[in-house]
This record gives structure tokens, sequence and C-alpha cells, in this order.
């Protein structure tokens, strides 16, 4: 709190001091988290992508951060006192902040802004999003390859797209490699707590699961799997640390790669409005850490897997797919557009659950 | 299902429920005394944060618990005296104390993010470990479980049995009675509210050294919350508090085996069982108003001034 403040305080006398200096005065980019940086996790990512976008830039581009700023009234008020702070790229970086984000750029025309995840775009609001599925795509593989039991857990937060998507492709891949694996689906109701992500993980342990997926923040389920000498994989951040032999690799974020595209582009006024999608082609995921106990197959298929993914020609949703009702959601010859994979709402065919309503 | 996963599940669920039972009882004996402390998820933050700091610099987990512990306490004495010497609202104080706490943990434990230490590892009780069932719910647990089921019956044993616990009880029904009695009312409660932050301490050292041995920020998610409307619902008895934490622990292993069993019911209403099996089976236990007024510290929550 008090951090938050004192950072406040010195944006304030900042920009002040900023209305009576130079032309070549820095950038100033700002950013608004929806968790602690300390998550290891999302707004963790986030902030090494600030870093290193900071760094990137060495004195031309100055930022701020707001952290653990909860959804709703509380994001508008942040987000037009960073505006009126004087910054010139605001990045808003959950999906909750997308109402306040558009409400408040409409107020600020000169000032470009930038929302995660959120589908709704104005004249100076773009948005962007990573192509997680192409990182799971390759934890399918390996998961697929490496479970014993023909079994492999997933740990979900809420059913969005973006998750549903996700199951899919870990899916997908997975019997590509394994005709016998099914998937087992937990969903916890929340992106962080480590204790619920932790029973989420022994619960599907206890019911014949050997390798653990998980599409939440903290990395209690890498722990878990280590405890109990099973898999997993790492998700969001690097979490090697945490499970010497459960660890196979981390999808790891790398939002840096946008964050300097976007900056750049605002300095040299080229900036458009767009909804931009990053993943393995663009620099915005890579994988880390790879294990040098998984063995050497696995290790050959999940490399081929990344360099097909850096070439852009990793597509899992392309046709003819049918859902797990038998109904066919993608024609022959088809690949999901972007728009599309935005409203992906049903398990491909052979995931033997319901989507919760 | 079959009898190995209830076995699991009900190991699981002592595992859940040991962090709220824990801040749940040094609450009681705080609220005991007449002082409502609101602060259990601040203390329980520092407790977390500083017993996963010392356990990473020493690589000794025993002095991370101490330490642990004593952080919670410290906070504890922090909110003891701004409401016994300074007269501070108790409801404002605690809350201030829960922000204060997840702040200063913040703080303190930024670069300790993403670090991985080696906690506490289970001790399986020869003989007793190898019953059907109960031997790996009770038998099969890491050090601080123990120590938690100790302290269940050493503080059931303090407030039914002892005398301390009836001085205490005095203090917490009517203080000027107990003053006019010649007992230190400002003494007593100052050890009542060291004791909660110092259990407070102990749930946090548990999450970050045994239950999940990482750090990061606000990792209680909600927990000391879920402590303190324990207390209420148990309407201040040990036994019901262990009761409602175990319910709690079980539904909240329920909600996630369910699932995976593959059950149709919708995951955002198992997500509330923990919640409401809780409320729903301590309010039918404790509906007779008469019992309920007789376990209700009657000056919770009042102020005393030493001068009184």
């Amino acid at each position: 709190m008090l951090r938050t403040l004192s950072r406040y305080a010195a944006a304030a006398v900042l920009s002040i001091a900023s209305a009576f200096a130079l032309a070549d005065d820095p950038m100033k980019v700002g950013f608004v988290y929806v968790g602690p940086i300390g998550d290891h996790g999302w707004s963790y990512e986030h902030d090494r992508g600030r870093k290193l976008m900071e760094e990137h830039f060495a004195g031309k581009v100055e930022t701020t951060y707001v952290e653990n700023v909860a959804e709703g009234p509380d994001a508008e008020r942040v987000i037009r006192r960073l505006a009126q702070s004087g910054h010139d790229i605001i990045f808003t970086t959950s999906f909750g902040f997308m109402n306040p984000t558009v409400k408040v750029a409409k107020s600020f025309p000169k000032v470009t802004f930038e929302h995660a995840t959120g589908y709704k775009r104005g004249d100076n609001v773009s948005t962007y999003v990573l192509r997680t599925y192409e990182g799971r795509y390759i934890s399918g593989l390996a998961a697929g390859m490496m479970t014993k039991t023909n079994t492999i857990g997933y740990i979900a937060s809420f059913p969005i797209p973006e998750v549903i998507r996700d199951i899919n492709s870990v899916y997908m891949a997975a019997k590509s490699v394994n005709p016998d694996v099914e998937i087992k689906i937990v969903w916890v109701s929340t992106w962080f707590d480590p204790a619920k992500e932790t029973n989420a993980a022994n619960a599907l342990m206890d019911q014949g699961v050997d390798v653990i997926l998980q599409h939440t923040d903290s990395p209690a389920p890498v722990i878990a799997a280590e405890k109990r000498g099973l898999k997993a994989i790492g998700q969001a951040s690097d979490m090697s640390e945490f499970g010497p032999t459960a660890h196979m690799f981390s999808v790891v974020d790398e939002w840096a790669a946008h964050y300097i595209r976007t900056v750049d582009e605002v300095m040299n006024d080229t900036w458009e409005v767009e909804d931009y999608w990053g993943g393995f082609k663009e620099d915005m995921l890579s994988i880390g850490s790879i294990n040098d106990n998984l063995p050497a197959d696995v290790k050959k298929v999940v490399e081929d897997a990344i360099a097909k993914a850096n070439a852009g020609e990793l597509n899992p949703f392309t046709g003819p797919l049918k859902d797990n009702t038998g109904k066919e959601v993608i024609p022959a010859g088809h690949t999901l557009t972007d728009e599309e994979l935005a409203g992906v709402n049903w398990y491909v065919e052979g995931i033997d659950d319901t989507i919760p309503q | 299902m079959d009898m190995e996963l209830i076995t699991n599940i009900l190991f699981a669920m002592v595992r859940t429920a040991t962090p709220l039972l824990l801040v749940a009882l040094g609450e009681l004996i705080c609220e005991k005394s007449g002082v409502l402390n609101l602060g259990q998820e601040g203390m329980m933050l520092m407790g977390a944060v500083l017993g996963f700091i010392v356990t990473t610099l020493t690589g000794n987990v025993y002095v991370g618990v101490l330490v642990g512990v004593f952080g919670g306490m410290m906070m504890a004495l922090l909110f003891g005296f701004s409401v016994q010497i300074l007269n501070t609202n108790q409801v404002a104080t605690g809350l201030a104390l829960t922000i204060f706490g997840t702040g200063l943990s913040a703080f303190l434990g930024y670069s300790f993010v993403g670090q991985s230490i080696d906690g506490f590892h289970s001790i399986n009780i020869p003989v007793l470990s190898s019953i059907p069932i109960i031997g790996k719910m009770l038998f099969t647990h890491d050090l601080l479980v123990y120590l938690s089921f100790a302290l269940f019956g050493g503080i059931y044993w303090f407030v039914y049995k002892s005398r301390a616990g009836l001085k205490l009880k005095a203090v917490g029904e009517n203080p000027h009675a107990a003053k006019a009695l010649g007992l230190p009312v400002i003494q007593i409660r100052f050890m009542a509210i060291a004791f909660g932050g110092a259990m407070a301490g102990l749930a946090g050292v548990y999450l970050s050294l045994a239950y999940t041995p990482l750090w990061v920020e606000n990792m209680t998610a909600g927990k000391g919350w879920i402590g303190l409307a324990l207390v209420v619902f148990a309407t201040w008895r040990p036994e019901r508090i262990l009761i409602g934490a175990w319910l709690f622990g079980l539904a909240s292993i329920l909600h996630l085996v369910i699932q995976g069993l593959g059950f149709e019911i919708s995951p955002s209403l198992l997500a509330m069982l923990p919640y409401l099996v809780t409320i729903v089976v301590l309010v039918m236990l404790s509906r007779d108003p008469i019992k309920q007024k007789l376990f209700t510290p009657a000056s919770l929550g009042k102020p005393f001034r030493a001068g009184d």
C-alpha cells in the first residue's frame, strides 16, 4: 500500500516536472497489474517484461507500475490517475480491466492504451494475447509420452475460452502420441491459491494421474508432484526450481517482445489499433528449463515441436475436427482464425467431460 | 470410491484443516479474554514469510518455525499495545494489522519469491500408521500437524479444566469484576493476545514450510478470515473448532475429488461447498440460544482501560 502511494507521489511530482522540461524527455509507460509482482506467475511475468523493455530502451523510457489492483471501479481510478500524470502508453494486464480501460481511453485520446486478453478495442485501445495453446500442445506431447497410467491431469481455473482452448490443445497433442490417453480436469475456481492448487494436484494423483498440468499461477502443483515422485509441467514462469526431478519443462510467458514492439511503434508514430496474438514465432512464448532426466525420444519430440512453433506452423485447431458430442466444429481444410479461437467453447472429441456452465 | 481413495481424502482433510485449526484456536484464546483481533491474516503472513526467510538463510526449519512464531507474536503485541495502552478501537486496529502484515510480508519476502527449500517431511508413526483408514489420516503427517494435535489437547484442557483458563474466562466475561477479584486484567489480556499471535504465526509457518514449501505474496489466500469465522460459528468451543476445521477441510477436498471422478455438478457450486457445509453444521450444533450465550465472552470487543 505504502509503496503504491509513494510511487503515486513520485509520479505526480515527476509529471509536474516534465511539463516544464524539454521535448526529448523519456517516454512514460504505465502498467496496471491485477496481482502482486511477487506471485511468481502472471503479474511477475508482466513485470519481468516491463523491466526488459525499460532495459532495451535504456534511458529513453520511464516506467511506472501499480500492483494488486482490484478488477472493477478501483481499476478505473488507477488507470485514470496514470493517464492524468502524463503517461504516453498504459498497459492494463488483466481481463477484468477491459471496461475501465475502454472508458478511460475515451477521455484521453492522446494516450495509447493496450489491454491484455480482452476483446473490446477503441480509437486508442488495442488488445494483445498469448497463443498459449502452442505451449500447451508441446506440453501435451510430452505428457502423453511420459504418462505410464495413460492419465494426465489438468488443474483448470475458470471455464473461459482461453482455458478450454488449452485443454483441447493438450488433449489433441497427447492423443497424437498416445491413443489410449485420458485427461482428468479439475476446476479450482481461482487463479492463485497455493494450498488449493496442492489439494487439486493431490486429488488428481490419488485418482491415477501421473503427469500434472496447471492453468493456475503458483508453483504448488509442481511441488506436490515432486513429493510423490511424479511429473509436472510449469506454467507462466520457469518453475524448475520447485521440482528438480518432477519438473519436465515450463511454458514461459515472454511479454517483453510485445512491450518493446508497442513502445517502438508509438515512438515512431506507426502504432495502429489491432488485436495482437503472439506465440513462439513472435517471441512471446518459450519453453524453459527442459529437464535433463527426460528420455531422449521425448526431448526430441519437444524440440521438434518447438522448432515447428517457432516457424509458426503449429496449428492444432485445423479441420476436420469434431467436438465431444460428435458435431463437426471445424470443417476440413479450415484453420481457426484468431477471432474464432477467442470463442472456443467446446471440448474436442475424446474428452470425457462436459464444460461447466 | 475405493478404500485407498477414502483414506487419501481423510489424510488430505487433516492437512488442509491444520492451518485453520491453528489460527482459530489462537483466536479462541484471544477472544476468551474479551479481545477481538481481526489481524489473523496479517499475523499469518508475517509468520509465513519470516519462517521461510530464516529457513532459507539458515537451512534449519526449526529455527524458521521459532522465528515465524515469534514474528506472529510480535505483530499481536503491537496490536495489544495499541488497543490496551493507547485504547484504540479493536476492530479498526485488527483490520489495520491485517493490511500492515500483508504489505510488510510482501516487502520482506520480495527477494525470496521463486526460491525453494526443503521443508518438513512426513514422519510415519510405527504400528499406529498401519491401522486401516485412520492410521494414514492421523499418523503419517509432518511434525507441525502432530504439534497441532498436541496444542488442541492442551487448549481443550486449558479452557475447560484449568484454573488459569477460568481466570481467562473471568476476564473475558467481566473485566471489572475480574479486576475487583484481584486479577491483572491487562496482563492476562496481553498474554492471550500474544498466544493468539503465536498460533497465527505457526499457522503461517505451516503453510510456507510444510504444506506448500514456498513463499509467494498473499499465500494465505483468506485462511485467517476463515479461522476467524470458525471461532464464531463454533461458539467459542475448541472441540467444535476442530469439527469445523475438519469439515471445511473435507468439503474442500471433496470439491476437487468429485470432479475427478466425473460427476457432473457445477464446479462453482462445489466451490461453495466448504463454506456451506461448515456453516450449516455448526449452526445446527449451536442452535440453543441459552447455551450459545453461555459460551460467548460477554465483554468481547469492549475496551477496558488500565485505570478502570
